[in-house]
């Protein structure tokens, strides 16, 4: 019995159509194209009828779980409510018709849009200028580091070393490696946060940068930043703040003002863009004034009625076609209009008090390895637990809860790194502690039970070391098999 | 197989002496803490490698670690069963599991290996 | 606020359960001199239907829905079935992180699983990957994933491959140690000259990038440059910027190319002033464990039941750190999704056709330019959906001032990133021009020269 709808080409019968489309009729032409450059069809390319194609993905969506059907409390990822009126705005052909290469006298509206953005980012950060081309998270880091690197390039030395704190996320190293950096990893204090004393022993000439994460990936807010940002300043590096976790800051403190020189923010976290199943993004990068001659073009210059600049002398380089998400951008500034002045403090309140009820309820029931004050989200580990923190996780799902970031931070064992965000209500909230304490009293009683989870969802348990040692990554005709 | 004639790293690599060649792989140990194994990335015979260099990649679902040159010399065979049967190195990682086989260039290295004893005393 | 479900008794019974005061409190850790800006510059929040309202004016200040447009340059304008939009509308769609639990994500894992099989059989590849951000992103990936396995220094970038592309690869490259040369077309074919490429190669060469249908819209000799490149025991990447013409022209597999790359904005995603776009990458198996990127594989699960997750992770950024593929994390999914959505509902009748009435129109426009005087095409064959003409006796931004004035937006000139091709135009017809449009494009330039 299959749980999963047959697949495309399985169902695929020929003859059957799921398109109209007229084409005008032409005369007959000359023939441009040599013969043997052309193709005659394409190999057990699907054919379907629209009703089937929309029963095969209505069926596919109903496997899915999303911020739209339940709680999704995935940390660091800010799972928060998508407003469906910029889903509407998003649509509006004047802005999907739109050509990259149209003149720029026919597009002011879309340039306005862009301009308009980075004038709330640069309030909202203090950052003094935006470049809206990364595609995501990581392609922001990307540039931000080669905007370090181009900067003090032009300084006389580019240096080789970026300093990570062991909390860091995955990408932070890979973009550091990828803008020509080695990274070396420092750890962070017994409360969680960077000591200065550390960075002080780690600084010397060939350091670059520090890249830091704040409120960093156990939710705490790092309150040396102003004193590292010195130290780093007198050393002639650079600070890089890594805004995954700008929601909870959003309203309520400028990176700019802390001494940041450079950051990043996630569109489709903390202003609300879907995260679409993993993209589209959009991951805007901030600068201080000394890094903005180097940003990478299109550069939207601040008067109205004026053009992109293209020609900019000490750029990095482009490093995303045309101008970037684009409608990832429309659905953020429609997302921060809504929002307005005082939106902006109310949604960081509300997804750090709605953070801390949550750990207020479960430190009775799970470890919490820093006491430290947190923001919008909290880490517990799996100290004394009869299951593992991935059994708890699975078991979540059979109450209908996507489960919390897992094993992550790699400092916290067997983290749960739970973040719910400003858009989930009280009830919801208690819904989910009572489920994590039903959970945990079913670990108590029978542990097995719960390290067989999940029992109710579409799948149980997936052999992923099957996966990966056999990989099948496309579908093939039956006979070849 | 007889463990007593192995001779370990303390990057948890083994090593057997067949003449002038050392055979190696991972150790008991290392495959039990790295779990499933889904691919090897094995190195490439002809190669002359130092001792400490990463010489070849196990790979499990969610991790992936170094395997490291017990001994300096040139790479004279590799165990081609792992590209189609990682799984070799959870069953028998100190037999059947080997990675790799070394002609020794240079033979003082070996006496820096720990015995048997000394390697379960490091990992208890 | 409507976002934001807490009453103010709620919020008042948590700070009691937290035991402060103010909400304000749990923000101390901020130095105080900092905390809670007035953010003045940022106007008031605006009402659903003010902010329709604004949105509506912002739209109307754009003109270009009064042209008939020919802009392509990588960027496509097709038909998109309505079932499409409805489709990947879905909020089950639109609202789900990256698929890290598999037993509630099977609908993404299962589409995107569809997606890379259809990617495969439309660049006769045996592997595709889930998404990069576009084609230019793409094309550097490919560049750095043909490095890696060539293990060699050197790698080729064809002059025709789109200026962008090859600007974002500049950037990526700038800090690692890679060399980059271009390699120069023939300027009667639009071409890559052959001859010089064949120079060029050598044993410290890991690879070639192309574009085909190149920046100009010509196709590329593929299985040359693929023969070329092998005999030197390197690689060859075809870039790929208008996906369209993969449903037109023989599978770039069976030319014996390695690896295709590219962007697949055609299939289904609007235009969108330029993004989100979606880059595709595929591959021979034997490039499998170097792929940047997501990739879902068919596994089963404990009720030995079919299903998908994302697999082969240890090559990516979180496991390897600055040993990864590449740095990215979050991809293309939705738009990977949206245009799976898109090639099921077309079918294969549907994209052939499509496809072809893309060069049919293309076919009708060259034949009725060449009656022109004072026109011509700068490359007379082997084109797709796009195509390059010179213009004799004006200035190529007269023209399109010319066009402009008669409500056209004529092309693409090709001063902005060729400086030899001054008096040339870059000219897209899709299946979307009617042949009265095509006709009004020629007979407003016949106007002028």
């Amino acid at each position: 019995m299959n749980a999963l709808p047959e697949l495309l080409f399985d169902k695929s019968r020929p003859g059957k159509t799921g398109y109209s489309f007229e084409s005008d009729p032409i005369p007959e032409t000359e023939q441009y194209v040599d013969p043997e450059l052309q193709r005659a069809g394409i190999a057990d390319f699907p054919s379907l009828s629209e009703v089937e194609i929309v029963r095969h993905y209505t069926n596919l969506s109903h496997l899915n779980h999303s911020v739209d059907s339940g709680f999704y409390p995935l940390g660091s990822c800010t799972m928060k409510y998508n407003p469906k009126v910029n889903e509407t705005i998003a649509a509006m052909p004047s802005f999907t018709n739109a050509h990259p290469y149209t003149p720029h006298h026919l597009v002011q509206g879309n340039i306005g849009i862009m301009r308009d953005l980075e004038a709330r980012l640069c309030a909202i950060t203090g950052m003094k200028a935006f470049s809206l081309s990364p595609a995501a998270g990581a392609h922001g880091e990307l540039t931000g580091m080669m905007l370090i690197r181009n900067c003090l390039s032009h300084r006389g030395n580019p240096r080789r070393i970026v300093l990570v704190p062991d909390s860091a996320h995955g990408t932070n190293p890979a973009s550091a490696h990828f803008a020509g950096y080695n990274v070396k990893e420092i750890p962070s204090g017994p409360d969680g946060v960077l000591e200065p004393h550390t960075l002080r022993e780690h600084l010397d000439k060939d350091v670059a940068a520090l890249m830091l994460t704040n409120p960093n990936t156990l939710g705490i807010f790092e309150r040396h930043i102003c004193e590292l940002a010195t130290a780093l300043h007198e050393n002639g590096s650079m600070l890089y703040m890594d805004g995954a976790n700008m929601n909870a800051l959003m309203g309520i403190a400028r990176p700019g003002d802390l001494g940041v020189d450079v950051l990043h923010l996630n569109l489709h976290k903390t202003f609300a863009t879907p995260h679409g199943g993993g993209g589209p993004g959009s991951g805007p990068v901030g600068v201080a004034d000394h890094l903005a001659p180097f940003l990478p073009p299109p550069v939207i210059p601040k008067q109205d009625g004026s053009g992109p600049r293209y020609h900019i002398p000490d750029t990095i380089g482009r490093i995303k076609n045309f101008y970037g998400n684009f409608l990832v951008m429309v659905r953020a500034l429609a997302y921060l209009m809504s929002l307005g002045r005082s939106g902006l403090r109310n949604v960081a309140e509300d997804a750090v008090l709605n953070a801390n009820y949550i750990r207020c309820r479960l430190s009775e029931l799970l470890d919490l390895p820093y006491q430290s004050r947190t923001l919008h989200e909290v880490v517990f580990s799996d100290k004394g637990l009869p299951v593992s923190t991935l059994d708890i996780a699975k078991r979540l799902l059979d109450y209908g809860i996507h489960p919390f970031t897992i094993y992550f931070p790699l400092i916290v064992h067997g983290a749960m790194m739970i973040e719910p965000t400003e858009t989930e209500s009280l009830e919801t909230l208690d819904l989910f502690v009572t489920a994590m304490k039903e959970i945990l009293t079913e670990a108590e009683s029978d542990a097995d039970m719960v390290r067989n989870a999940p029992y109710n969802t579409p799948l149980r348990r997936l052999d992923e070391v099957q996966a990966a040692r056999h990989p099948v990554l496309r579908w093939q005709p039956r006979e070849q098999e | 197989m007889n463990a007593a004639a192995l001779k370990f790293t303390k990057d948890h690599e083994w090593v057997r002496l067949e003449g002038d060649v050392a055979v190696m792989g991972i150790s008991e140990h290392a495959q039990h803490e790295l779990g499933d194994v889904v691919y090897v990335e094995l190195p490439t015979v002809g190669d002359s490698i130092s001792r400490g260099d990463a010489l070849a990649n196990v790979e499990s679902v969610k991790a992936v670690s170094d395997v490291y040159a017990p001994v300096s010399g040139e790479i004279v065979a590799v165990n081609q069963e792992l590209e189609d049967h990682p799984e070799q190195i959870n069953k028998d990682a100190e037999g059947n599991g080997w990675i790799a086989k070394i002609k020794i260039s240079d033979p003082a290295e070996l006496d820096e290996l720990m015995s048997v004893e000394e390697y379960r005393k490091m990992i208890s | 606020m409507r976002f934001l479900p807490l009453t103010d008794a709620d919020r008042e019974s948590m700070r009691r359960c937290l035991g402060i005061k103010d909400t304000a409190d749990l923000f101390a850790d901020i130095p105080e001199r900092f905390r809670f800006p007035t953010l003045s510059e940022i106007p008031e929040a605006l009402g659903e239907n003010r902010l329709l309202e604004r949105f509506r004016e912002l739209a109307a200040s754009n003109r270009h829905d009064e042209y008939l447009p020919f802009l392509g340059a990588g960027a496509y304008r097709h038909f998109i079935p309505e079932v499409v939009a409805h489709l990947s509308a879905k909020g089950e769609f639109l609202t789900p992180y990256t698929p890290y639990q598999p037993e509630v994500s099977q609908g993404s894992l299962q589409a995107i699983f569809e997606y890379q099989t259809m990617i495969t059989q439309l660049t006769g590849m045996d592997i595709s990957n889930a998404s990069l951000y576009d084609g230019g992103t793409a094309a550097a990936e490919a560049l750095l994933l043909m490095q890696r396995k060539s293990r060699r220094p050197r790698i080729l970038v064809a002059e025709s491959l789109h200026p962008e592309y090859r600007e974002i690869i500049q950037s990526y490259i700038q800090n690692l140690d890679i060399q980059v040369e271009t390699v120069s077309m023939d300027p009667s074919t639009g071409r890559v000259d052959l001859e010089k490429l064949k120079a060029t190669l050598n044993s410290e060469t890991g690879g070639f990038i192309f574009q085909s249908p190149n920046f100009f819209g010509v196709i590329e000799e593929s299985s040359a440059i693929a023969k070329l490149t092998h005999s030197v025991d390197a690689y060859s990447a075809q870039i790929v910027a208008e996906a369209m013409s993969l449903a037109f022209l023989k599978p770039p597999g069976e030319h014996g190319v390695d690896l295709v790359a590219g962007e697949a904005q055609s299939f289904g995603l609007p235009l969108g002033f330029g993004g989100p776009y979606l880059g595709f990458m595929a591959t021979k198996a034997e490039f499998l464990r170097q792929l940047p990127g997501r990739i879902v594989g068919e596994t089963v699960d404990v009720e030995n039941r079919r299903g998908y997750v994302l697999t082969l992770s240890t090559r990516e950024q979180h496991i390897k750190r600055e040993r990864a593929t590449s740095n990215i994390c979050t991809n293309q999914a939705w738009c990977a999704v949206r245009s799976a959505m898109y090639m099921a509902t077309m079918g294969h009748d549907g994209l052939i056709s499509i496809a072809r009435a893309n060069h049919t129109n293309t076919a009708y426009f060259a034949d009725r330019v060449r009656t022109l005087p004072n026109i011509e095409l700068a490359f007379p064959r082997n084109f797709f959906n796009e195509v390059v003409v010179r213009v004799k006796n004006r200035q190529v931004d007269d023209l399109l001032s010319h066009l402009e004035s008669h409500r056209i937006l004529g092309g693409i000139p090709l001063h902005w990133f060729y400086p030899e091709f001054a008096d040339c135009l870059l000219i897209n017809i899709t299946e979307m021009h009617r042949k009265s449009e095509i006709d009004r494009l020629i007979n407003a330039m016949g106007g002028m020269l």
